[in-house]
């Protein structure tokens, strides 16, 4: 049986929209897959070493689901941001969900390439010390090099 | 069923249970077989496609009220 290959493109930087290619990443490195994830524009902050400001946001998100119902000027308030992401996150760790950091270690202990996109560090005047260690840089051409080649890809 | 390694992976939610039924696989060998118990619903069907993915049989899997069991036998 010839190894399979999934290519995902990241481009979402949310705390909801960081869970599809960490848990698709580290579960088809367990199936044996060889994997790449290119982390482009907002993407690119579920590399930071730190991810405490990965958050969720009620805004714009009518189905995201909400103790009582939440108009939308209440949700636009001040501090509401960080509260839905406290809850979120106590939500996530009592159902055992695992966190993005401990899914993002799993793929990186199972052989999951992490490719940053070279230009969106260039146009947010990122720096490559901002981001974990194990990340190669690279552009469209280093992706396709791979997704062309892939039995999976998929854009998040 | 005889089995040579056990992994509680209850009270974990996808992907966790399959993510550590990998590891734990690592430590065996070939033909050794490992108990997986979950409470995770989703984990009887993703237990199938593991092994179907992977090759490692799965000898025998049970339900026990909210519980379930599973015993994979190392490729």
């Amino acid at each position: 049986m010839t190894q399979k290959r999934m290519a995902i493109i990241a481009s979402k930087g949310t705390l909801d929209m960081a869970y599809p290619p960490f848990i698709l990443g580290s579960t088809a490195a367990a199936l044996d897959y060889e994997v790449q994830i290119f982390f482009t524009f907002y993407g690119l902050q579920l590399l930071r070493k730190d991810l405490s400001d990965v958050k969720i946001s009620p805004l714009a998100n009518p189905a995201m689901p909400m103790p009582v119902p939440m108009p939308v000027l209440v949700s636009a308030l001040p501090g509401m941001e960080s509260m839905a992401t406290m809850m979120m996150k106590q939500k996530i760790k009592a159902k055992g969900v695992a966190s993005i950091e401990d899914l993002r270690t799993a793929c990186l202990e199972a052989g999951v390439k992490f490719i940053g996109c070279q230009m969106t560090v260039d146009l947010f005047d990122f720096s490559h010390d901002d981001f974990i260690e194990d990340v190669e840089y690279g552009g469209a051409s280093t992706f396709l090099q791979f997704a062309g080649e892939t039995d999976i890809c998929l854009f998040v | 069923m005889d089995f040579t390694k056990e992994l509680d992976a209850r009270g974990l939610n996808c992907p966790l249970p399959i993510i550590k039924t990998k590891k734990a696989l690592g430590d065996l060998q070939s033909g050794q077989v490992l108990k997986v118990l979950s409470t995770d619903t989703g984990s009887v069907k993703d237990m199938q496609a593991f092994a179907a993915q992977t090759g490692n049989e799965l000898v025998g899997s049970e339900a026990q009220g909210k519980e379930y069991v599973f015993f994979l036998r190392k490729k």
